[in-house]
């Protein structure tokens, strides 16, 4: 009886830190920045710097002489080329496993990625969208330009 | 009415480019797959420089040249970040110093992880089977601890620096309980 309660007070904690852990957890972090780079996060606007953490939700847009090198949490690497806009819709990952979902739209410009954990552990977990198309991502490295 | 003119050439040519998806080969020369899927209709691409060209109206598959794609998207591909890389370091039995070996490589590893622009670091320590789960379990977090410290001694932003211990749970050679084994003996040096 003692035992199962301890049980349970140990995996209420393991929820409650699971769900901080959850909030705060970066995607991803830049890496480069060069001219104009902003992050659009929950209404405001910022300028990226190099070191600065990116989250699920984010968007990172770059003017007609930006270009920013982005590393996710699973590995994933991202070059974003100038007069581009790139939606980071959704992120998830667990480190252990290597699940998780990684979703994000290049609505223009250029961007370069190399797939990480995500896509390599499960087919179609990681996904990239244009005004028009989905990309399934099988692996690994690819390059996609929209709006020309 | 400047800009429908574009359009209906467009329209008249089946679809002006808009949008390109290429497929490149990964570092080790091996090719992975995009499936691409607009309006229900998929397109996979699968050959290096496979080129999905999407269209106002169709898309189409090409099959792209290296050198055209590595010249017209150089600034892009170089500009992607460091690759991401693990290092290893081995230590002496029941202790958080460095083998004699170890010890000399140790500088250049790390002077290489402070040049990476913004490096994240993970430090996972592990020990051979010798002695206790418990006691092994903090004789790989100090090893880790150790490493973390000689990177923070360095000046490394300590918010960027990650360290565990595993134990004896992830050996690299699988060994009988209570045995020695040099090459379980170390710590993974994650770095991106």
């Amino acid at each position: 009886m003692k035992h199962s309660r301890m049980m349970a007070a140990a995996a209420a904690l393991l929820l409650v830190a699971g769900a901080v852990q959850a909030k705060v957890e970066p995607a991803g972090m830049f890496k480069r920045v060069e001219g104009e780079v902003r992050v659009e996060r929950a209404g405001a606007t910022l300028p990226a710097s190099v070191g600065m953490a990116l989250y699920a939700t984010d968007t990172v847009v770059t003017g007609s002489g930006g270009s920013a090198g982005i590393t996710f949490d699973d590995n994933t690497l991202m070059s974003l080329g100038p007069a581009s806009r790139l939606a980071i819709n959704q992120f998830r990952f667990n480190s252990t496993t290597h699940e998780g979902r990684f979703e994000s739209t290049l609505s223009k410009g250029r961007l370069a990625v190399v797939s990480g954990k995500i896509a390599k552990h499960e087919q179609d977990a990681m996904k990239v969208r244009t005004p028009s198309s989905v990309l399934g991502v099988r692996g690994t490295e690819f390059i996609v330009e929209a709006g020309e | 009415m400047r800009t429908i003119a574009p359009l209906l050439l467009c329209l008249v040519l089946a679809g002006c480019v808009r949008e390109r998806i290429i497929l490149l080969p990964d570092a080790q020369g091996k090719v992975g797959k995009i499936l691409v899927s607009r309006d229900g209709k998929q397109t996979l691409l699968e050959t290096a420089y496979g080129t999905a060209e999407v269209g106002t109206i169709t898309v189409s598959r090409t099959e792209g040249s290296a050198a055209e794609v590595h010249e017209q998207y150089h600034p892009q591909l170089a500009g992607l970040p460091p690759r991401p890389l693990s290092y290893t370091l081995y230590f002496v039995a029941d202790s958080d110093g460095l083998t004699a070996d170890s010890l000399k490589q140790a500088p250049a590893i790390l002077a290489e992880i402070g040049k990476r622009p913004a490096a994240e670091v993970v430090v996972i320590g592990h020990t051979d089977r010798m002695g206790s789960d418990s006691y092994n379990d903090l004789l790989s977090l100090a090893r880790a601890r150790a490493i973390r410290d000689e990177l923070a001694a360095l000046g490394f932003d300590k918010a960027r620096l990650k360290f565990a211990g595993r134990g004896e749970r992830e050996p690299v050679v699988a060994t009988a309980d209570d045995v020695g084994e040099a090459r379980n003996r170390r710590v993974e040096i994650n770095v991106r």
